[in-house]
């Protein structure tokens, strides 16, 4: 059995957590700010990937960074690749769907701050970035590490929206997910079979792990 | 000598507060039952609540005039406030949270002055110790040396040692007793315990259901009054 597939995935998967991570932390800061205009809205906007179907945001995904779309003209004069049918397109991709559970789980943590520390900190002197790095950020980050943490596991058993982006069969970006598709569909249920059992491993074995870290944050404090 | 001058006009649904307050450097106690606006006080003073009309000048410096639209937000404000809960930062060691208001200071400068800020308050053992680890006594003290840290032109104190026992209590009255002459500022208090302002105040102010009913000094104010809450 070929590990590439896996190897694939897990790096589809760490990369993707960490743009989620970043987009999201910064997306659940902003919408924990009370005087956002139409905060709702927005909050309900960026958690569509929890309840659309993988086609409906591959679709979107594909008309927005394709060939014939402004992003993917400029990213194609800037680095000569596409972004679609392409390893950045797998990330993407992933990214886009572990997007809400990193924002939902930001703002779980930051909504536990107690708003008479960051009072503190501001009549201590701390403009609001420093409030916000030194205070508000380390204080949230069990919700928001508890967030990166689903982000992989949820990156790493994509299909749907990799498949519409990145997975048209075009050498390079078959992830796990897709490997167990193919192999089925081409006869080759062994490999199917391993696929399948060696990515609910390291599924499992992720959670488990978030679990017990997140058990020893908790403890701690 | 820069004295603090605010005049606090805010309404908050049935609420309503409307004071004058002139605070010359010592301590002023504000005393009042719960909910009479203490605490609302201390926010305006300190720019964390807008009121809908006031002015709030420290000397010279105006902080808050709305009928001007000045309004200078809170980390530019030199002022230090000891929150009811304290709030200590509880992710840093006591010489963090001290040294969190120097940061104007050159980096090796604020490590000392914390160190001997802490021991100047008696807990300089706690340095490297987190706040969950500390008494309720300890609690107050690191609180107090991180309020000094910032080198405060007005110092506000909400209740800070209203879940202490009396000799905790005692104590820790004593040292910002001593320490107010030491920074030559003006210090708002709010208590609701009389034996707290008979020892502390310089100047008491009463409040109730957020109109100022007596002001002067201890023997005048206190003057045959054994609780507040009747």
């Amino acid at each position: 059995m070929s590990w590439a597939p896996l190897v694939l995935s897990l790096e589809v998967a760490a990369l993707s957590m960490l743009v989620s991570l970043i987009a999201g932390t910064a997306l659940a800061v902003l919408l924990d700010w009370k005087r956002m205009p139409a905060r709702d809205f927005f909050d309900a906007v960026v958690c569509a990937p929890l309840v659309l179907p993988p086609t409906v945001l591959g679709y979107y995904l594909l008309v927005a960074l394709g060939t014939e779309s402004a992003i993917g003209r400029a990213w194609e004069s800037l680095t000569g690749t596409t972004i679609v049918f392409s390893f950045t397109g797998a990330v993407i991709a992933a990214a886009v769907g572990s997007l809400p559970l990193v924002v939902r789980s930001a703002r779980v943590g930051l909504e536990a701050v107690d708003r008479n520390l960051v009072s503190a900190a501001r009549t201590l002197g701390a403009s609001p970035s420093r409030v916000l790095f030194t205070v508000i950020l380390p204080l949230a980050a069990p919700g928001i590490i508890a967030g990166a943490m689903l982000a992989f596991a949820r990156a790493l058993g994509d299909y749907g929206i990799t498949q519409m982006v990145a997975g048209q069969m075009i050498h390079g970006t078959e992830t796990a997910s897709i490997h167990v598709m193919n192999a089925l569909y081409g006869g080759n249920e062994e490999g199917a079979r391993n696929m399948a059992l060696v990515t609910t491993g390291v599924g499992i074995g992720m959670l488990y792990a978030a679990n017990r870290f997140l058990r020893r944050i908790n403890n701690r404090d | 000598m820069t004295d603090l001058a605010a005049t606090i006009q805010l309404s908050r649904g049935e609420f309503s507060l409307d004071v004058v307050l002139s605070c010359p450097p010592g301590i002023t106690c504000v005393m009042g039952p719960s909910g009479s606006g203490k605490s609302t006080i201390l926010g305006v003073l300190a720019g964390l609540t807008l009121p809908d009309r006031g002015r709030v000048a420290l000397g010279n410096t105006v902080w808050l005039d709305r009928a001007k639209a000045i309004n200078v937000p809170v980390h530019l404000r030199r002022l230090s406030y000891v929150f009811q809960g304290l709030a200590l930062f509880p992710h840093m060691s006591a010489l963090k949270n001290v040294e969190y208001g120097m940061h104007d200071l050159p980096r090796p400068e604020r490590a000392d002055k914390a160190r001997a800020l802490l021991e100047r308050v008696g807990v300089a053992h706690l340095a490297y110790r987190r706040p969950r680890t500390f008494s309720g006594g300890e609690a107050q003290r690191v609180a107090l040396a991180r309020a000094l840290a910032r080198q405060p032109q007005l110092l506000l104190l909400d209740e800070p040692f209203s879940a202490l026992d009396r000799d905790l209590r005692a104590q820790l009255t004593k040292l910002v007793r001593e320490l107010v002459p030491e920074l030559g500022v003006p210090l708002v208090h709010v208590t609701h315990s009389i034996a707290e302002a008979r020892q502390l105040a310089d100047q008491i102010v009463r409040i109730e259901r957020g109109r100022i009913v007596a002001a002067g000094t201890p023997e005048s104010v206190l003057a045959g009054v054994t609780s507040l809450e009747e």
